[in-house]
C-alpha cells in the first residue's frame, strides 16, 4: 500500500490525515527524520510557516526533506506548505526548502479578516473546486519547469512541477478529495517508477 | 464569488495554529521575541494577566498604538482582547484589521448578562470556557475557536487542568447517552440540543480547544497536550520568566513534542526561574476571572 507521510510539527496535520485515508492511501504523522524512510510521499501542510520552519531546523529537516525530493518522490505542500517549497520569497532568495520554481508572496490577499472561500477550477484536476484560503500565500510567477494549475483573479494558486505540487489554499478543510486524490495518484506513480 | 467570515474561514484560521503556542505580548520586542522563539501568533496586550491583577482597577481594550506597533512588528496572526459584551471594543479591533479577537474574562466585563454575538463580525473569535455548557454558549454565539479559562495570570496550572479534564469528561459522557438523555442533559447545561447531538457524534467539540490560564513551564504545556488541548496560550508566563526567550522556545518544543519526556528534561535544564506563582486559596472571590462569565 502507498504511505503518505503528513509533516507534523505544527498546523493542521490530522485534517491532511484523514484526507489521504479517504483518497485510498495510509497516512502516518512524521514527527522525526528517519520516518521518511517509511513513506512514499510527503505533504507539507498549512500552520504557520515562520514557526513550521524554525521546527524544520530544530529537528534537522531540511537537508533530508530536500533529499527526498530529489530522489524523485512527491511532495504536496498546502498553503505554508507552498512557502516551504518555493524558490524565491516575498522577492528574497533567503528560502525554506527552494524545490519548486516559484516566487511567493506571503499573506498575499491581506490579513485575516480578507480571508475567503471561492469556487476554482484546477486544470486536469477539479473543475467546481470550492477552495478555502486562509491568509493566504500567492505565486507570482513560475519557472519554466513549473506549470500553473489554478489561479484566482489572475493570481497563481495552485502549480505542479516533477513530482512537486503546490497549492496556497486549504484541500483539508473541506469534504472535496479530489487534489488529495491527484496526489496519491503521482505517490503511486512515482513508487511504480523509482522501483522499476 | 469570493465568501469572506465564513465560518470555515474563521475556523480554519483556528486549525491552521494547532500544536502551537500563542504569547501575550505588550510592545514590538517581545512580539519579536516571541515570533524568533516559533510562537504561531501573539495576543497584543497593555498589560499581561499577572500585572492586571496586581495593578487592580477596570482592565480594558489596549490601546490601539500598542496593538498596531505589534501588528507592524510581525508576520504571523495578531490577537487582541475585547471586555466580554464590549461591541465597540471588538468592532474597533476588527477595523484595524486584528486577526482574531479574544472576548475575555481576564479585561473586566463590560455586560454582565450577554457576550458578544461574534457571528456577527468577519474577524474570528476565541472564548474562554470551563465546561460544555460555557463552550456550547460561546460556538452558538458565533465563537470559532475556544480555550480553558484557567485561573490567569496565576503561574498555577490547577484551574486549567480542571476545566480541560471537565470538557473531556463531558463529550465522553455524552457519547453514551441516547437522544433523551441528550435532552435532559441540555436542559441541566444550558447547552443548545443540537449542537450537543454533533458533538455525541464527531467525539469531539466543532472547533479547537486550546489550554490557557497558569501555563508557567514546557511540562506545564506538555501536561495541557496530553490532556486533549489543541495547543496553548501562554500570558504571564514568558514575560515574566528570568529568560523570556529561552522559557518561550522551550515552551514551543514541550508544545510539539509534548510526549517526549528526555527532550522536556532536556530542554527544561538552566531555564533559570518561572514566574511566581499564586495558590488559588490566596485569591479572593473577586479576583477569581474565570468566575467572571457563563
Amino acid at each position: 500500500m502507498t504511505t503518505i507521510g503528513v509533516l507534523a510539527l505544527q498546523g493542521a496535520f490530522r485534517e491532511h490525515i484523514r484526507s489521504v485515508e479517504a483518497s485510498g492511501a495510509k497516512g502516518i504523522l512524521v514527527k522525526r527524520i528517519e520516518q521518511l524512510d517509511e513513506i512514499d510521499g510527503l505533504i507539507i501542510p498549512g500552520g504557520e510557516s515562520t514557526t513550521i520552519r524554525r521546527l524544520i531546523d530544530k529537528y534537522n529537516f531540511l537537508e533530508p526533506i530536500r533529499q527526498f525530493g530529489k530522489q524523485g518522490k512527491p511532495i504536496f505542500g498546502t498553503c505554508a506548505g507552498l512557502i516551504l517549497l518555493a524558490s524565491e520569497i516575498d522577492g528574497s532568495y533567503d528560502v525554506h526548502l527552494g524545490l519548486m520554481d516559484i516566487r511567493v508572496r506571503r499573506n498575499a490577499f491581506g490579513r485575516q479578516r480578507e480571508s475567503f472561500e471561492a469556487d476554482l477550477d484546477i486544470k486536469g484536476v477539479a473543475d467546481q473546486y470550492n477552495a478555502v484560503f486562509i491568509r493566504a500565500p500567492y505565486i507570482e510567477g513560475v519557472g519554466k519547469e513549473a506549470s500553473v494549475l489554478a489561479t484566482y483573479k489572475g493570481n497563481i494558486v495552485a502549480a505542479q512541477q516533477d513530482n512537486f505540487l503546490a497549492c496556497s489554499f486549504h484541500p483539508e478543510l473541506t469534504d472535496d478529495h479530489r487534489i488529495t486524490e491527484h496526489f496519491v495518484k503521482m505517490v503511486e506513480e512515482a513508487k511504480k517508477s523509482l522501483a522499476s | 464569488m469570493a465568501q469572506t467570515g465564513t465560518d470555515r474561514v474563521k475556523r480554519g484560521m483556528a486549525e491552521m495554529q494547532k500544536g502551537g503556542v500563542i504569547m501575550d505580548v505588550v510592545n514590538a520586542e517581545q512580539a519579536k521575541i516571541a515570533e524568533e522563539a516559533g510562537a504561531v501568533a501573539v495576543m497584543a496586550l497593555e498589560r499581561v494577566p499577572s500585572d492586571i491583577r496586581a495593578a487592580g482597577g477596570v482592565a480594558r481594550m489596549a490601546d490601539p498604538t500598542i496593538v498596531e506597533e505589534v501588528m507592524n512588528a510581525v508576520s504571523i496572526p495578531v490577537m487582541a482582547k475585547a471586555r466580554i459584551g464590549h461591541i465597540t471594543e471588538a468592532r474597533v479591533l476588527e477595523s484595524m484589521g486584528v486577526d482574531y479577537i479574544d472576548e475575555s474574562e481576564v479585561l473586566t466585563p463590560a455586560d454582565e448578562i450577554y457576550h458578544i454575538k461574534k457571528d456577527d463580525y468577519t474577524v474570528p473569535f476565541v472564548c474562554g470556557c470551563r465546561n460544555i455548557g460555557e463552550a456550547t454558549r460561546r460556538i452558538r454565539e458565533g465563537a470559532s475557536m475556544l480555550r480553558t479559562k484557567g485561573e490567569p495570570g496565576t503561574g498555577n496550572i490547577v484551574e486549567a487542568v480542571s476545566h480541560m479534564r471537565q470538557i473531556q469528561s463531558q463529550i465522553r459522557q455524552l457519547q453514551s447517552m441516547s437522544d433523551d438523555e441528550v435532552m435532559v442533559y441540555a436542559k441541566e447545561h444550558g447547552a443548545p440540543f443540537d449542537l450537543l447531538l454533533e458533538i455525541r457524534e464527531e467525539g469531539r467539540l466543532p472547533v479547537v480547544n486550546f489550554a490557557a490560564g497558569g501555563i508557567a513551564t514546557p511540562s506545564d504545556a506538555s501536561l495541557m497536550m496530553q490532556l486533549g488541548a489543541d495547543g496553548v496560550f501562554v500570558g504571564s508566563g514568558i514575560f515574566k520568566s528570568d529568560n523570556p526567550a529561552k522559557f518561550a522556545r522551550a515552551i514551543v518544543e514541550a508544545t510539539t513534542h509534548y510526549d517526549d519526556y528526555k527532550l522536556i528534561a532536556e530542554i527544561s535544564k538552566g531555564l533559570g526561574t518561572a514566574m511566581k506563582g499564586l495558590e488559588m486559596n490566596t485569591l479572593t472571590q473577586d479576583q477569581r476571572m474565570q468566575d467572571r462569565s457563563q
